[in-house]
């Protein structure tokens, strides 16, 4: 499906950058769309943390073309810096300021415009919920209040688009909850947001998700998509008696693509879950195996990526 | 004590070291640069004093007087002055230290039997050498004067006059009075304080700051074989050290040695043990790196530097330092090497000192073992 | 469960930093060769668990055994007992793979033969065979934390604990890490692990889910599992906002959440509860698919038991 060149806020090709002779991100390519909720999923040093450096104008790239809302990144980074808006991973706040002495400092540092910068700022309070603690210093708040408030900070010169690099790391999950809830509302307003994250199941939050491993783009698509297009088949959750005895009968049986322990359960890749349920019950029950049920269940983006990238690794297991 | 796990530990320590690039030259490289720095730096000696003559009558006699300065190794003549107002700006302007003035009619005062005089101008912003300047000076004019007055008596046809009273001074010890043989042995001192400690601080700091520490306490290894198996990597580089710095002292800057090895390596060891306990303690106390490098520092370079008798003198300071000093185990070592060095003593004389290094080092071993707490607070 | 004396007991610990009470009159207790999670967010206190266990901290109250032993009473025989893999994991960065595996392995004074046998063993498992000689600041997060298991594994301890293992890891490396520990248990190995993946709570057989140091909740993940009320409802629609506005206020809706392709709906009652939401949203004009009842998530319960589930406007 393509889509109108106006309705590309972010367009990224072949990036690259290495550090010495490290290649943290190896050419990467994708778009995204006005509006979009793009999350980056993959575990930490994969290179999610660059790509966005890299997207904001923090660091050059070492190859490959850049634009963020039709600026070329790589040659006006100050240009692309007063449109958009960046939590880092630590929040980077000032511990030692009030709620309200951060958001003015931010304001005057975006060039929020003095009529403007008090109701924005009131704003920013509203939807972080922390009128009440508008002089509270902020070292003293706890982390999911730290959270909401850089998100305001970031967002008081209304930038269209807005960069998160994991912003909900040591957060409770109620409050990732509510911060997630913000971000949709956001993005509900035509601000396009890049959300990383390690955490597989926030991915689930995103219009669409980028598995990045390694510095490399491993896969592109709706949380939808990737489960089940690229799984290739269904997954079904058997438990039973012995289950040392079971995960050894399956590995011989053919209908049982993948096989593998989950706490007390075995999690089996299947053609199809619907039929595939009986005749395997039948089979372990045929050798001794007792109390087998077998029940469809809904693969994890994280199944995807070990799929995904398993067969790539040297080190994984045979 | 299980000798596997500090062998594990002192094994793992060393490694560490070898591989940290800032470590190893701290351990080797900064032993040379201290030594050859302070070691040539270090000079209490005055000599080769930059001075200015005026000679307002340019007699012989006059001229004899300041050809005994030329030729002393103590003054350099750098210019001959023209009139007394240029003494002033030659000092203002640093070139000279000293000035000597004849002034006019010296010779008619000598030769009318007469005392006469002679004018020495000394720049006194450094007191020290102001004052050992003086001192040459008048023994250089003393000299000219002897030898006037024999000169005199041998004319009147008198026999030479018998010297009332001759003091022999003999210098033991030091011959050459040479102050580099007294710093130097300070300089060891110094020299190993700095890099046993700056070492060892850091070896306890850097595990909590790594994380390494926490999954160290929780398995069976001692406080002791901790600290043991920690510092013995340390107490071997110090020796190498020590090894290093005498070597210098011996060969580079010939200091003489009369004494036995055996005596410097005890008096070693031991001041090793304190000063390495004294790392291992700032090093537990202090969870940082940085803060736990910088107290170190505090805690050796500066006692030593000062008051250790290292370039000060104990017995011209004030009584009440001289009382801390006792405190500063750092006096007891340097005491130690100078007389071991240049007196050739031995532990029959020794012995007090040693004691003393020794009970230190029991006493901050034993604190810094049960600083350690193996537990998190 | 086991007819044995539990491995591990703790009962009422508590400890406090300063005014932060870090963990709060917690019991439970973990049978020998099962895999026991403590599950939480950052700040639910498992680190200090895990301290307390190993006797590396000293709980303010309460009491601990482990294998027998009075942790509070006698920290340094427990020692022998246990492993502890701290978050860091505790490698020597400037030692080698092997390096790091033979201190550890002389720490505890394991036999230079059995050593070299159970680290090749343990290497070729996790595939860390050819990297003996690298450096461990060198390894990538999983290999780190790989070695770190490996390193806590020679000298064959019978109970292990580990904290947060696999935060920040690849998935395929967490599975491998997870294959390890399930061949542990085969062989009778009782391990403790903390995770703030809530979602790593259903692969272990127990778990304990905290929350600001308390215990929520003590049983096996598929017990979690009923004990969620009601039921989760999945509405796939693009306008996630306006049907979150307007489910939000049914009657019988405990919660709903919006995800990237439309809308989780927690119900308290299932039976007509997918209809009444088609109804409402066809009033609303809404666009939406059919709806459908789906799993709820680890955080979908820990919300639902904590949080008093979703978010209401």
């Amino acid at each position: 499906m393509t889509v109108a060149a106006a309705e590309l806020t972010i367009t990224v090709d072949r990036l690259q950058k290495r550090f010495g002779r490290f290649t943290a991100v190896g050419g990467v390519s994708f778009e995204v769309r006005r509006g979009e909720l793009m999350g980056f999923l993959g575990p930490n040093g994969a290179g999610k943390s660059t790509i966005i450096r890299m997207l904001c104008g923090l660091l050059r790239p070492s190859a490959g073309e850049l634009r963020v809302d039709g600026v070329d990144v790589a040659r006006h980074p100050e240009d692309v810096r007063r449109r958009i808006g960046y939590v880092s991973q630590r929040f980077s706040l000032y511990q030692d300021l009030t709620v309200s002495e951060n958001l003015g400092f931010f304001g005057g540092i975006y060039g929020v415009g003095r009529d403007r910068l008090p109701q924005r700022m009131r704003y920013a309070l509203d939807m972080a919920g922390l009128k009440a603690r508008a002089d509270t210093l902020v070292g003293e708040l706890a982390s999911g209040w730290k959270q909401r408030l850089a998100l305001g900070c970031a967002i008081l010169h209304e930038p269209r688009i807005l960069f998160l690099d994991e912003p909900t790391s040591g957060v409770d999950p109620m409050s990732r909850r509510r911060f997630w809830d913000l971000i949709h509302d956001l993005a509900a307003g035509g601000v396009t947001i890049v959300v990383s994250t390690h955490h597989m199941d926030e991915a689930e939050y995103c219009n669409r998700i980028a598995l990045i491993d390694r510095g490399l783009l491993v896969a592109i698509g709706t949380p939808d998509e990737l489960k089940h297009r690229s799984l290739g088949g269904e997954l079904l959750r058997v438990e039973c008696g012995s289950l040392g005895r079971a995960l050894e009968l399956l590995r011989d049986y053919p209908p049982a693509r993948d096989v593998a322990v989950f706490g007390r359960t075995l999690h089996v890749l299947v053609d199809d879950a619907a039929a595939a349920g009986a005749p395997l019950r039948d089979y372990l029950a045929g050798r001794g195996v007792d109390g087998v049920r077998a029940e469809r269940i809904d693969p994890t983006l994280e199944d995807t990526f070990v799929r995904l990238i398993g067969s790539r690794r040297p080190e994984a297991a045979a | 004590m299980r000798r596997r796990r500090v062998v594990a530990v002192a094994l793992k320590e060393l490694l560490q070291v070898w591989r940290d690039p800032r470590s190893l030259m701290l351990a080797l490289l900064m032993p040379v640069i201290q030594m050859m720095l302070l070691g040539f730096g270090a000079n209490l000696d005055v000599a080769h004093i930059p001075t200015c003559t005026l000679d307002q009558e340019g007699s012989p006699f006059s001229e004899d007087l300041l050809k005994r300065f030329q030729a002393s190794r103590y003054f350099d003549i750098v210019r001959v002055l023209r009139g007394t107002g240029d003494i002033a700006r030659a000092m203002d302007r640093g070139e000279c230290r000293l000035a000597v003035v004849v002034p006019a009619g010296f010779s008619r005062q000598l030769a009318g039997a007469r005392q006469a005089s002679v004018q020495v101008i000394l720049d006194a912003t450094d007191a020290n050498t102001a004052s050992l300047a003086a001192g040459y000076a008048r023994a250089v004019v003393g000299g000219f004067a002897a030898d006037v007055q024999l000169e005199v008596a041998q004319r009147a046809g008198l026999a030479a006059l018998p010297q009332p009273v001759a003091a022999n001074a003999r210098v033991w010890f030091n011959e050459q009075l040479e102050s580099r043989n007294f710093i130097i042995p300070g300089v060891v001192a110094l020299v190993l304080a700095l890099v046993g400690a700056q070492l060892t601080s850091l070896t306890v700091s850097r595990e909590w700051e790594r994380g390494t520490m926490e999954l160290l306490l929780s398995t069976p290894v001692t406080r002791t074989e901790l600290m043991v198996g920690k510092l013995l990597p340390y107490f071997l580089i110090g020796l190498l050290d020590a090894a290093i710095c005498v070597g210098f002292a011996l060969l580079v800057f010939k200091v003489p040695f009369r004494g036995s090895y055996a005596t410097l390596l005890l008096a070693v060891a031991l001041f090793l043990a304190v000063v390495l306990s004294i790392g291992y303690l700032v090093s537990v106390s202090i969870r940082s790196q940085i803060g736990a490098s910088q107290i170190a520092l505090f805690l050796t370079v500066m006692p030593i530097s000062l008051l250790s008798g290292f370039a000060f003198p104990i017995d011209q300071m004030p009584p009440v330092i001289q009382g801390l000093t006792y405190v500063v185990y750092a006096r007891y070592f340097v005491t130690t090497l100078k007389a071991v060095f240049l007196k050739g003593s031995g532990v029959a004389a020794l012995w007090p000192q040693l004691l003393a290094l020794a009970a230190y080092a029991a006493v901050v071993t034993a604190l810094a073992a049960r600083a350690f707490r193996k537990r998190l607070p | 469960m086991s007819d044995a004396a539990p491995v591990v007991s703790a009962s009422r610990i508590s400890k406090a930093f300063g005014a932060v009470r870090a963990i709060d009159e917690l019991s439970f207790e973990v049978a020998r060769g099962e895999i026991f999670g403590l599950v939480g967010p950052d700040g639910a206190g498992k680190t200090t668990i895990l301290r307390v266990i190993a006797g590396v901290m000293a709980a303010d109250s309460g009491a601990v055994s482990v294998d027998g032993v009075d942790v509070l009473a006698e920290p340094e025989r427990v020692r022998e007992h246990i492993s502890y893999m701290p978050q860091r994991f505790g490698l020597y960065e400037d030692l080698t793979v092997d390096e790091n595996i033979r201190f550890y392995a002389e720490v505890f004074e394991v036999p230079r033969a059995v050593r070299q046998q159970r680290a090749a063993r343990l290497l070729q498992a996790s595939g860390m065979e050819p990297f003996r000689r690298r450096l461990a600041g060198q390894l990538s997060g999983g290999m780190k934390q790989k070695l770190g298991l490996t390193c806590s594994l020679v000298h064959a301890p019978r109970i292990v604990l580990l904290d947060e293992p696999t935060t920040g890891v690849d998935p395929v490396s967490r599975r491998e890490f997870w294959e390890i520990l399930y061949g542990l248990r085969e062989e009778g190995v009782t391990i403790l692990i903390s995770t703030a993946y809530l979602d790593e709570a259903e692969r272990c057989d127990r778990l304990a889910l905290l929350h600001e140091g308390r215990m929520v909740y003590c049983e096996s993940p598929l017990q979690l599992r009923r004990r969620m009320p009601g039921a989760m409802i999945e509405v796939p629609t693009p306008a996630a906002r306006a049907a979150r506005d307007c489910l939000a206020v049914l009657p019988g809706v405990r919660g709903v959440l919006m995800v990237g392709d439309g809308v989780h709906v927690h119900l308290d009652v299932a039976d007509d509860g997918p209809a009444r939401l088609q109804a409402a949203l066809r009033a609303a004009g809404i666009p939406h698919e059919l709806p459908r009842a789906i799993m709820p998530s680890v955080e979908d319960l820990f919300v639902a038991l904590v949080g008093g589930g979703g978010v209401r406007r």
